[in-house]
């Protein structure tokens, strides 16, 4: 658990920090620099200004890219990506959740709602998702936080059902403590531990399914360095140069690993009954 | 026994018709005219027009989703414009690569998970345990495609044992079949592996503290006698369910594996229809799998009851 949150410490730094660790623009093609293997000495040629020495340590992609300053810059998508669907996902699930586990006939209609959701692959739901709305950074938010709420909404659900009929509960709900304060002051505290386990979870889901959607080519727009469409745009010429699939796998790899290691680290911590979602 | 399988059967009918729904409405409720998102941006005021009239948009949202699912049942799956032919026949045609592909995928899968997970379990706490751990959580966090593509390189373009893409017709003849569905059901599998070992190694784990084991070992059962007959008898219900499970991570690995390696079967088509925004073929393509998917898991349901002689429903 300690090194899966050290790797992924370093990933944030290295998402925060990209403009100063030795980067140029990842945006910036240079057409004179293209497919250039790892650690080519060369010269970068910036808009409007002479040429500079530089050492492209992951090499260049097809339109001359550096792959080292877009695979840096990538970690900041995938990351800002993790968390802004584990929140969506987690807050959508977690009101949803509390009032199915309170209003028997909300319960009935939205559990029957999400056991069809939860029926849908939940890649093949985000692509049809992405299909409809278009690509864009908040679409593929919405798009992989569809498929991944139904499993928040569940949880929170069946903590909420266990919870209520706890003496404590009963005894506030005898004395006439409203439903909201009764899901704000007594059951919601109750459904962190199994939410902070499973938001983990979320995100590591959610960074790897952006990286499918981009690595499709149906994802975050192209021009913008995301892991998988770095990974996209090396396709093509992957037999001859792996740099452009190899280093942005790695980082992505690197990140995937250590936050489900940080899961199970969560889990064993705060519930040690609590199974795996898959 | 008839009767359980008949009540889980009706039970699958209203996930089945949640399915439907859902993906009825997701064209519906984006904003524009479906009939202009069904026929792509290349359509004739005419084809509007006649699609217009063949899915009933002037009549009420209801009366719609009648005449859609009445023709769902009847297989008429709408009428794909980029591909310019019936959904179905499309579907029919790049069938055979993606059973092949699973089929493959899923035989390796459980001639490799479950040993690795028994293994795991007998020896708990050892290096071959916490290696068949390590990769298990490993083979959970690589990508797909990043998987693809490392054995891509290391077998088709270093060592140049297998092909690198592609996919040849079965009536082609078994060798050409098999050599391109080799590496691409290795990829598919590595998720999948990661997953059963997992749930397999838990699962025996715990079966292996009851007190039954104990008592087969003292009688004088082998200890791989205990593991097969007792421990993984035991443990097979939680395995199946997972396996049913897993099937949903299989569907969305498909998609991904069919593109790199350049299989022309569902996947593929469900990534052309997506990026051409086909949508008669992606609402199919949704249906179907997930369609796939409540079956299969169906067919795990009733398996308890062969598995367990003790559950009766």
């Amino acid at each position: 658990m300690l090194w899966g949150g050290g790797v992924l410490g370093l990933m944030v730094l290295i998402a925060v920090a990209a403009p100063w660790l030795g980067t140029v623009d990842p945006q910036l093609i240079d057409p004179a620099a293209r497919n250039a293997m790892p650690w080519t000495q060369g010269e970068i040629t910036a808009e409007a200004s002479e040429s500079v020495p530089f050492t492209f340590r992951f090499g260049t992609d097809s339109l001359g890219r550096d792959v080292y300053s877009r695979t840096l810059y990538g970690a900041r998508v995938s990351l800002i990506i993790g968390a802004a669907v584990t929140t969506l996902a987690i807050a959508l699930g977690l009101i949803v959740g509390l009032l199915a586990g309170s209003i028997g006939w909300f319960d009935a209609i939205v559990m029957r709602v999400l056991d069809g959701l939860m029926a849908i692959p939940p890649i093949l739901l985000a692509l049809a998702l992405v299909a409809l709305w278009g690509s864009g950074l908040w679409t593929v938010i919405l798009a992989i936080a569809i498929p991944e709420f139904p499993r928040v909404v569940r949880l929170v659900r069946a903590v909420t059902l266990t919870l209520s009929a706890e003496p404590y509960v009963q005894a506030a709900m005898a004395l006439g403590v409203p439903l909201s304060r009764r899901l704000w002051r007594h059951i919601l505290p109750g459904t962190l531990p199994a939410l902070i386990v499973q938001g983990s979870y979320i995100a590591a889901s959610a960074i790897l399914i952006e990286a499918i959607l981009s690595f499709l080519g149906i994802g975050i727009p192209p021009e913008i360095p995301t892991w998988g469409n770095i990974m996209a745009q090396g396709r093509t010429l992957f037999r001859v140069f792996p740099h452009n699939i190899l280093f942005p796998g790695l980082f992505l790899s690197l990140t995937i690993l250590a936050i489900n290691v940080m899961g199970d680290g969560l889990r064993d911590e705060l519930d040690p009954r609590l199974a795996r979602a898959i | 026994m008839p009767g359980f399988i008949f009540r889980r059967l009706l039970a699958t009918i209203p996930v089945l018709v949640m399915v439907a729904i859902i993906v009825f409405s997701m064209l519906r409720l984006t904003p524009g005219d479906p009939a202009a998102i069904i026929a792509g941006d290349s359509a004739s005021p005419g084809q509007l027009e006649a699609i217009r009239t063949q899915l009933g948009l002037d009549q009420p949202i209801l009366t719609q989703f009648l005449i859609w699912s009445g023709n769902l049942l009847r297989g008429d799956l709408g009428r794909s414009f980029f591909f310019k032919t019936d959904v179905t026949t499309l579907i029919g045609q790049r069938l055979e690569p993606t059973l092949s592909l699973a089929l493959l995928t899923m035989a390796i899968t459980l001639a490799v998970s479950i040993p690795l997970g028994v293994i795991a379990a007998s020896r708990q706490g050892s290096l071959t345990d916490r290696l068949i751990m390590g990769f298990a959580v490993m083979g959970f966090s690589v990508p797909v495609f990043v998987i693809g593509y490392a054995l891509i390189y290391l077998f088709a373009v270093e060592l140049k044992w297998l092909p690198v893409q592609g996919y040849a017709d079965l009536a082609d003849g078994l060798w050409p079949w098999l050599e391109r569905l080799i590496l691409p059901s290795l990829t598919l599998s590595v998720i999948y592996i990661a997953l059963i070992a997992r749930i397999a190694r838990t699962s025996v784990l715990e079966v292996l503290g009851q007190d039954h084991v104990r008592t087969a070992r003292a009688k004088g059962v082998s200890r791989t006698g205990v593991l097969v007959h007792h421990a993984l008898r035991n443990a097979a219900i939680p395995i199946v369910t997972v396996i049913g499970l897993g099937v949903g991570l299989l569907i969305g690995g498909v998609v991904v594996t069919e593109s790199v390696f350049n299989i022309p079967g569902l996947g593929r088509l469900t990534v052309d229809a997506v990026l051409s925004r086909d949508f008669p073929t992606i609402q199919a393509i949704v249906l179907l799998f997930s369609v796939v998917y409540v079956l299969i898991n169906l067919v795990v349901d009733i398996s308890y009851v062969f598995l367990d002689p003790r559950i009766r429903y």
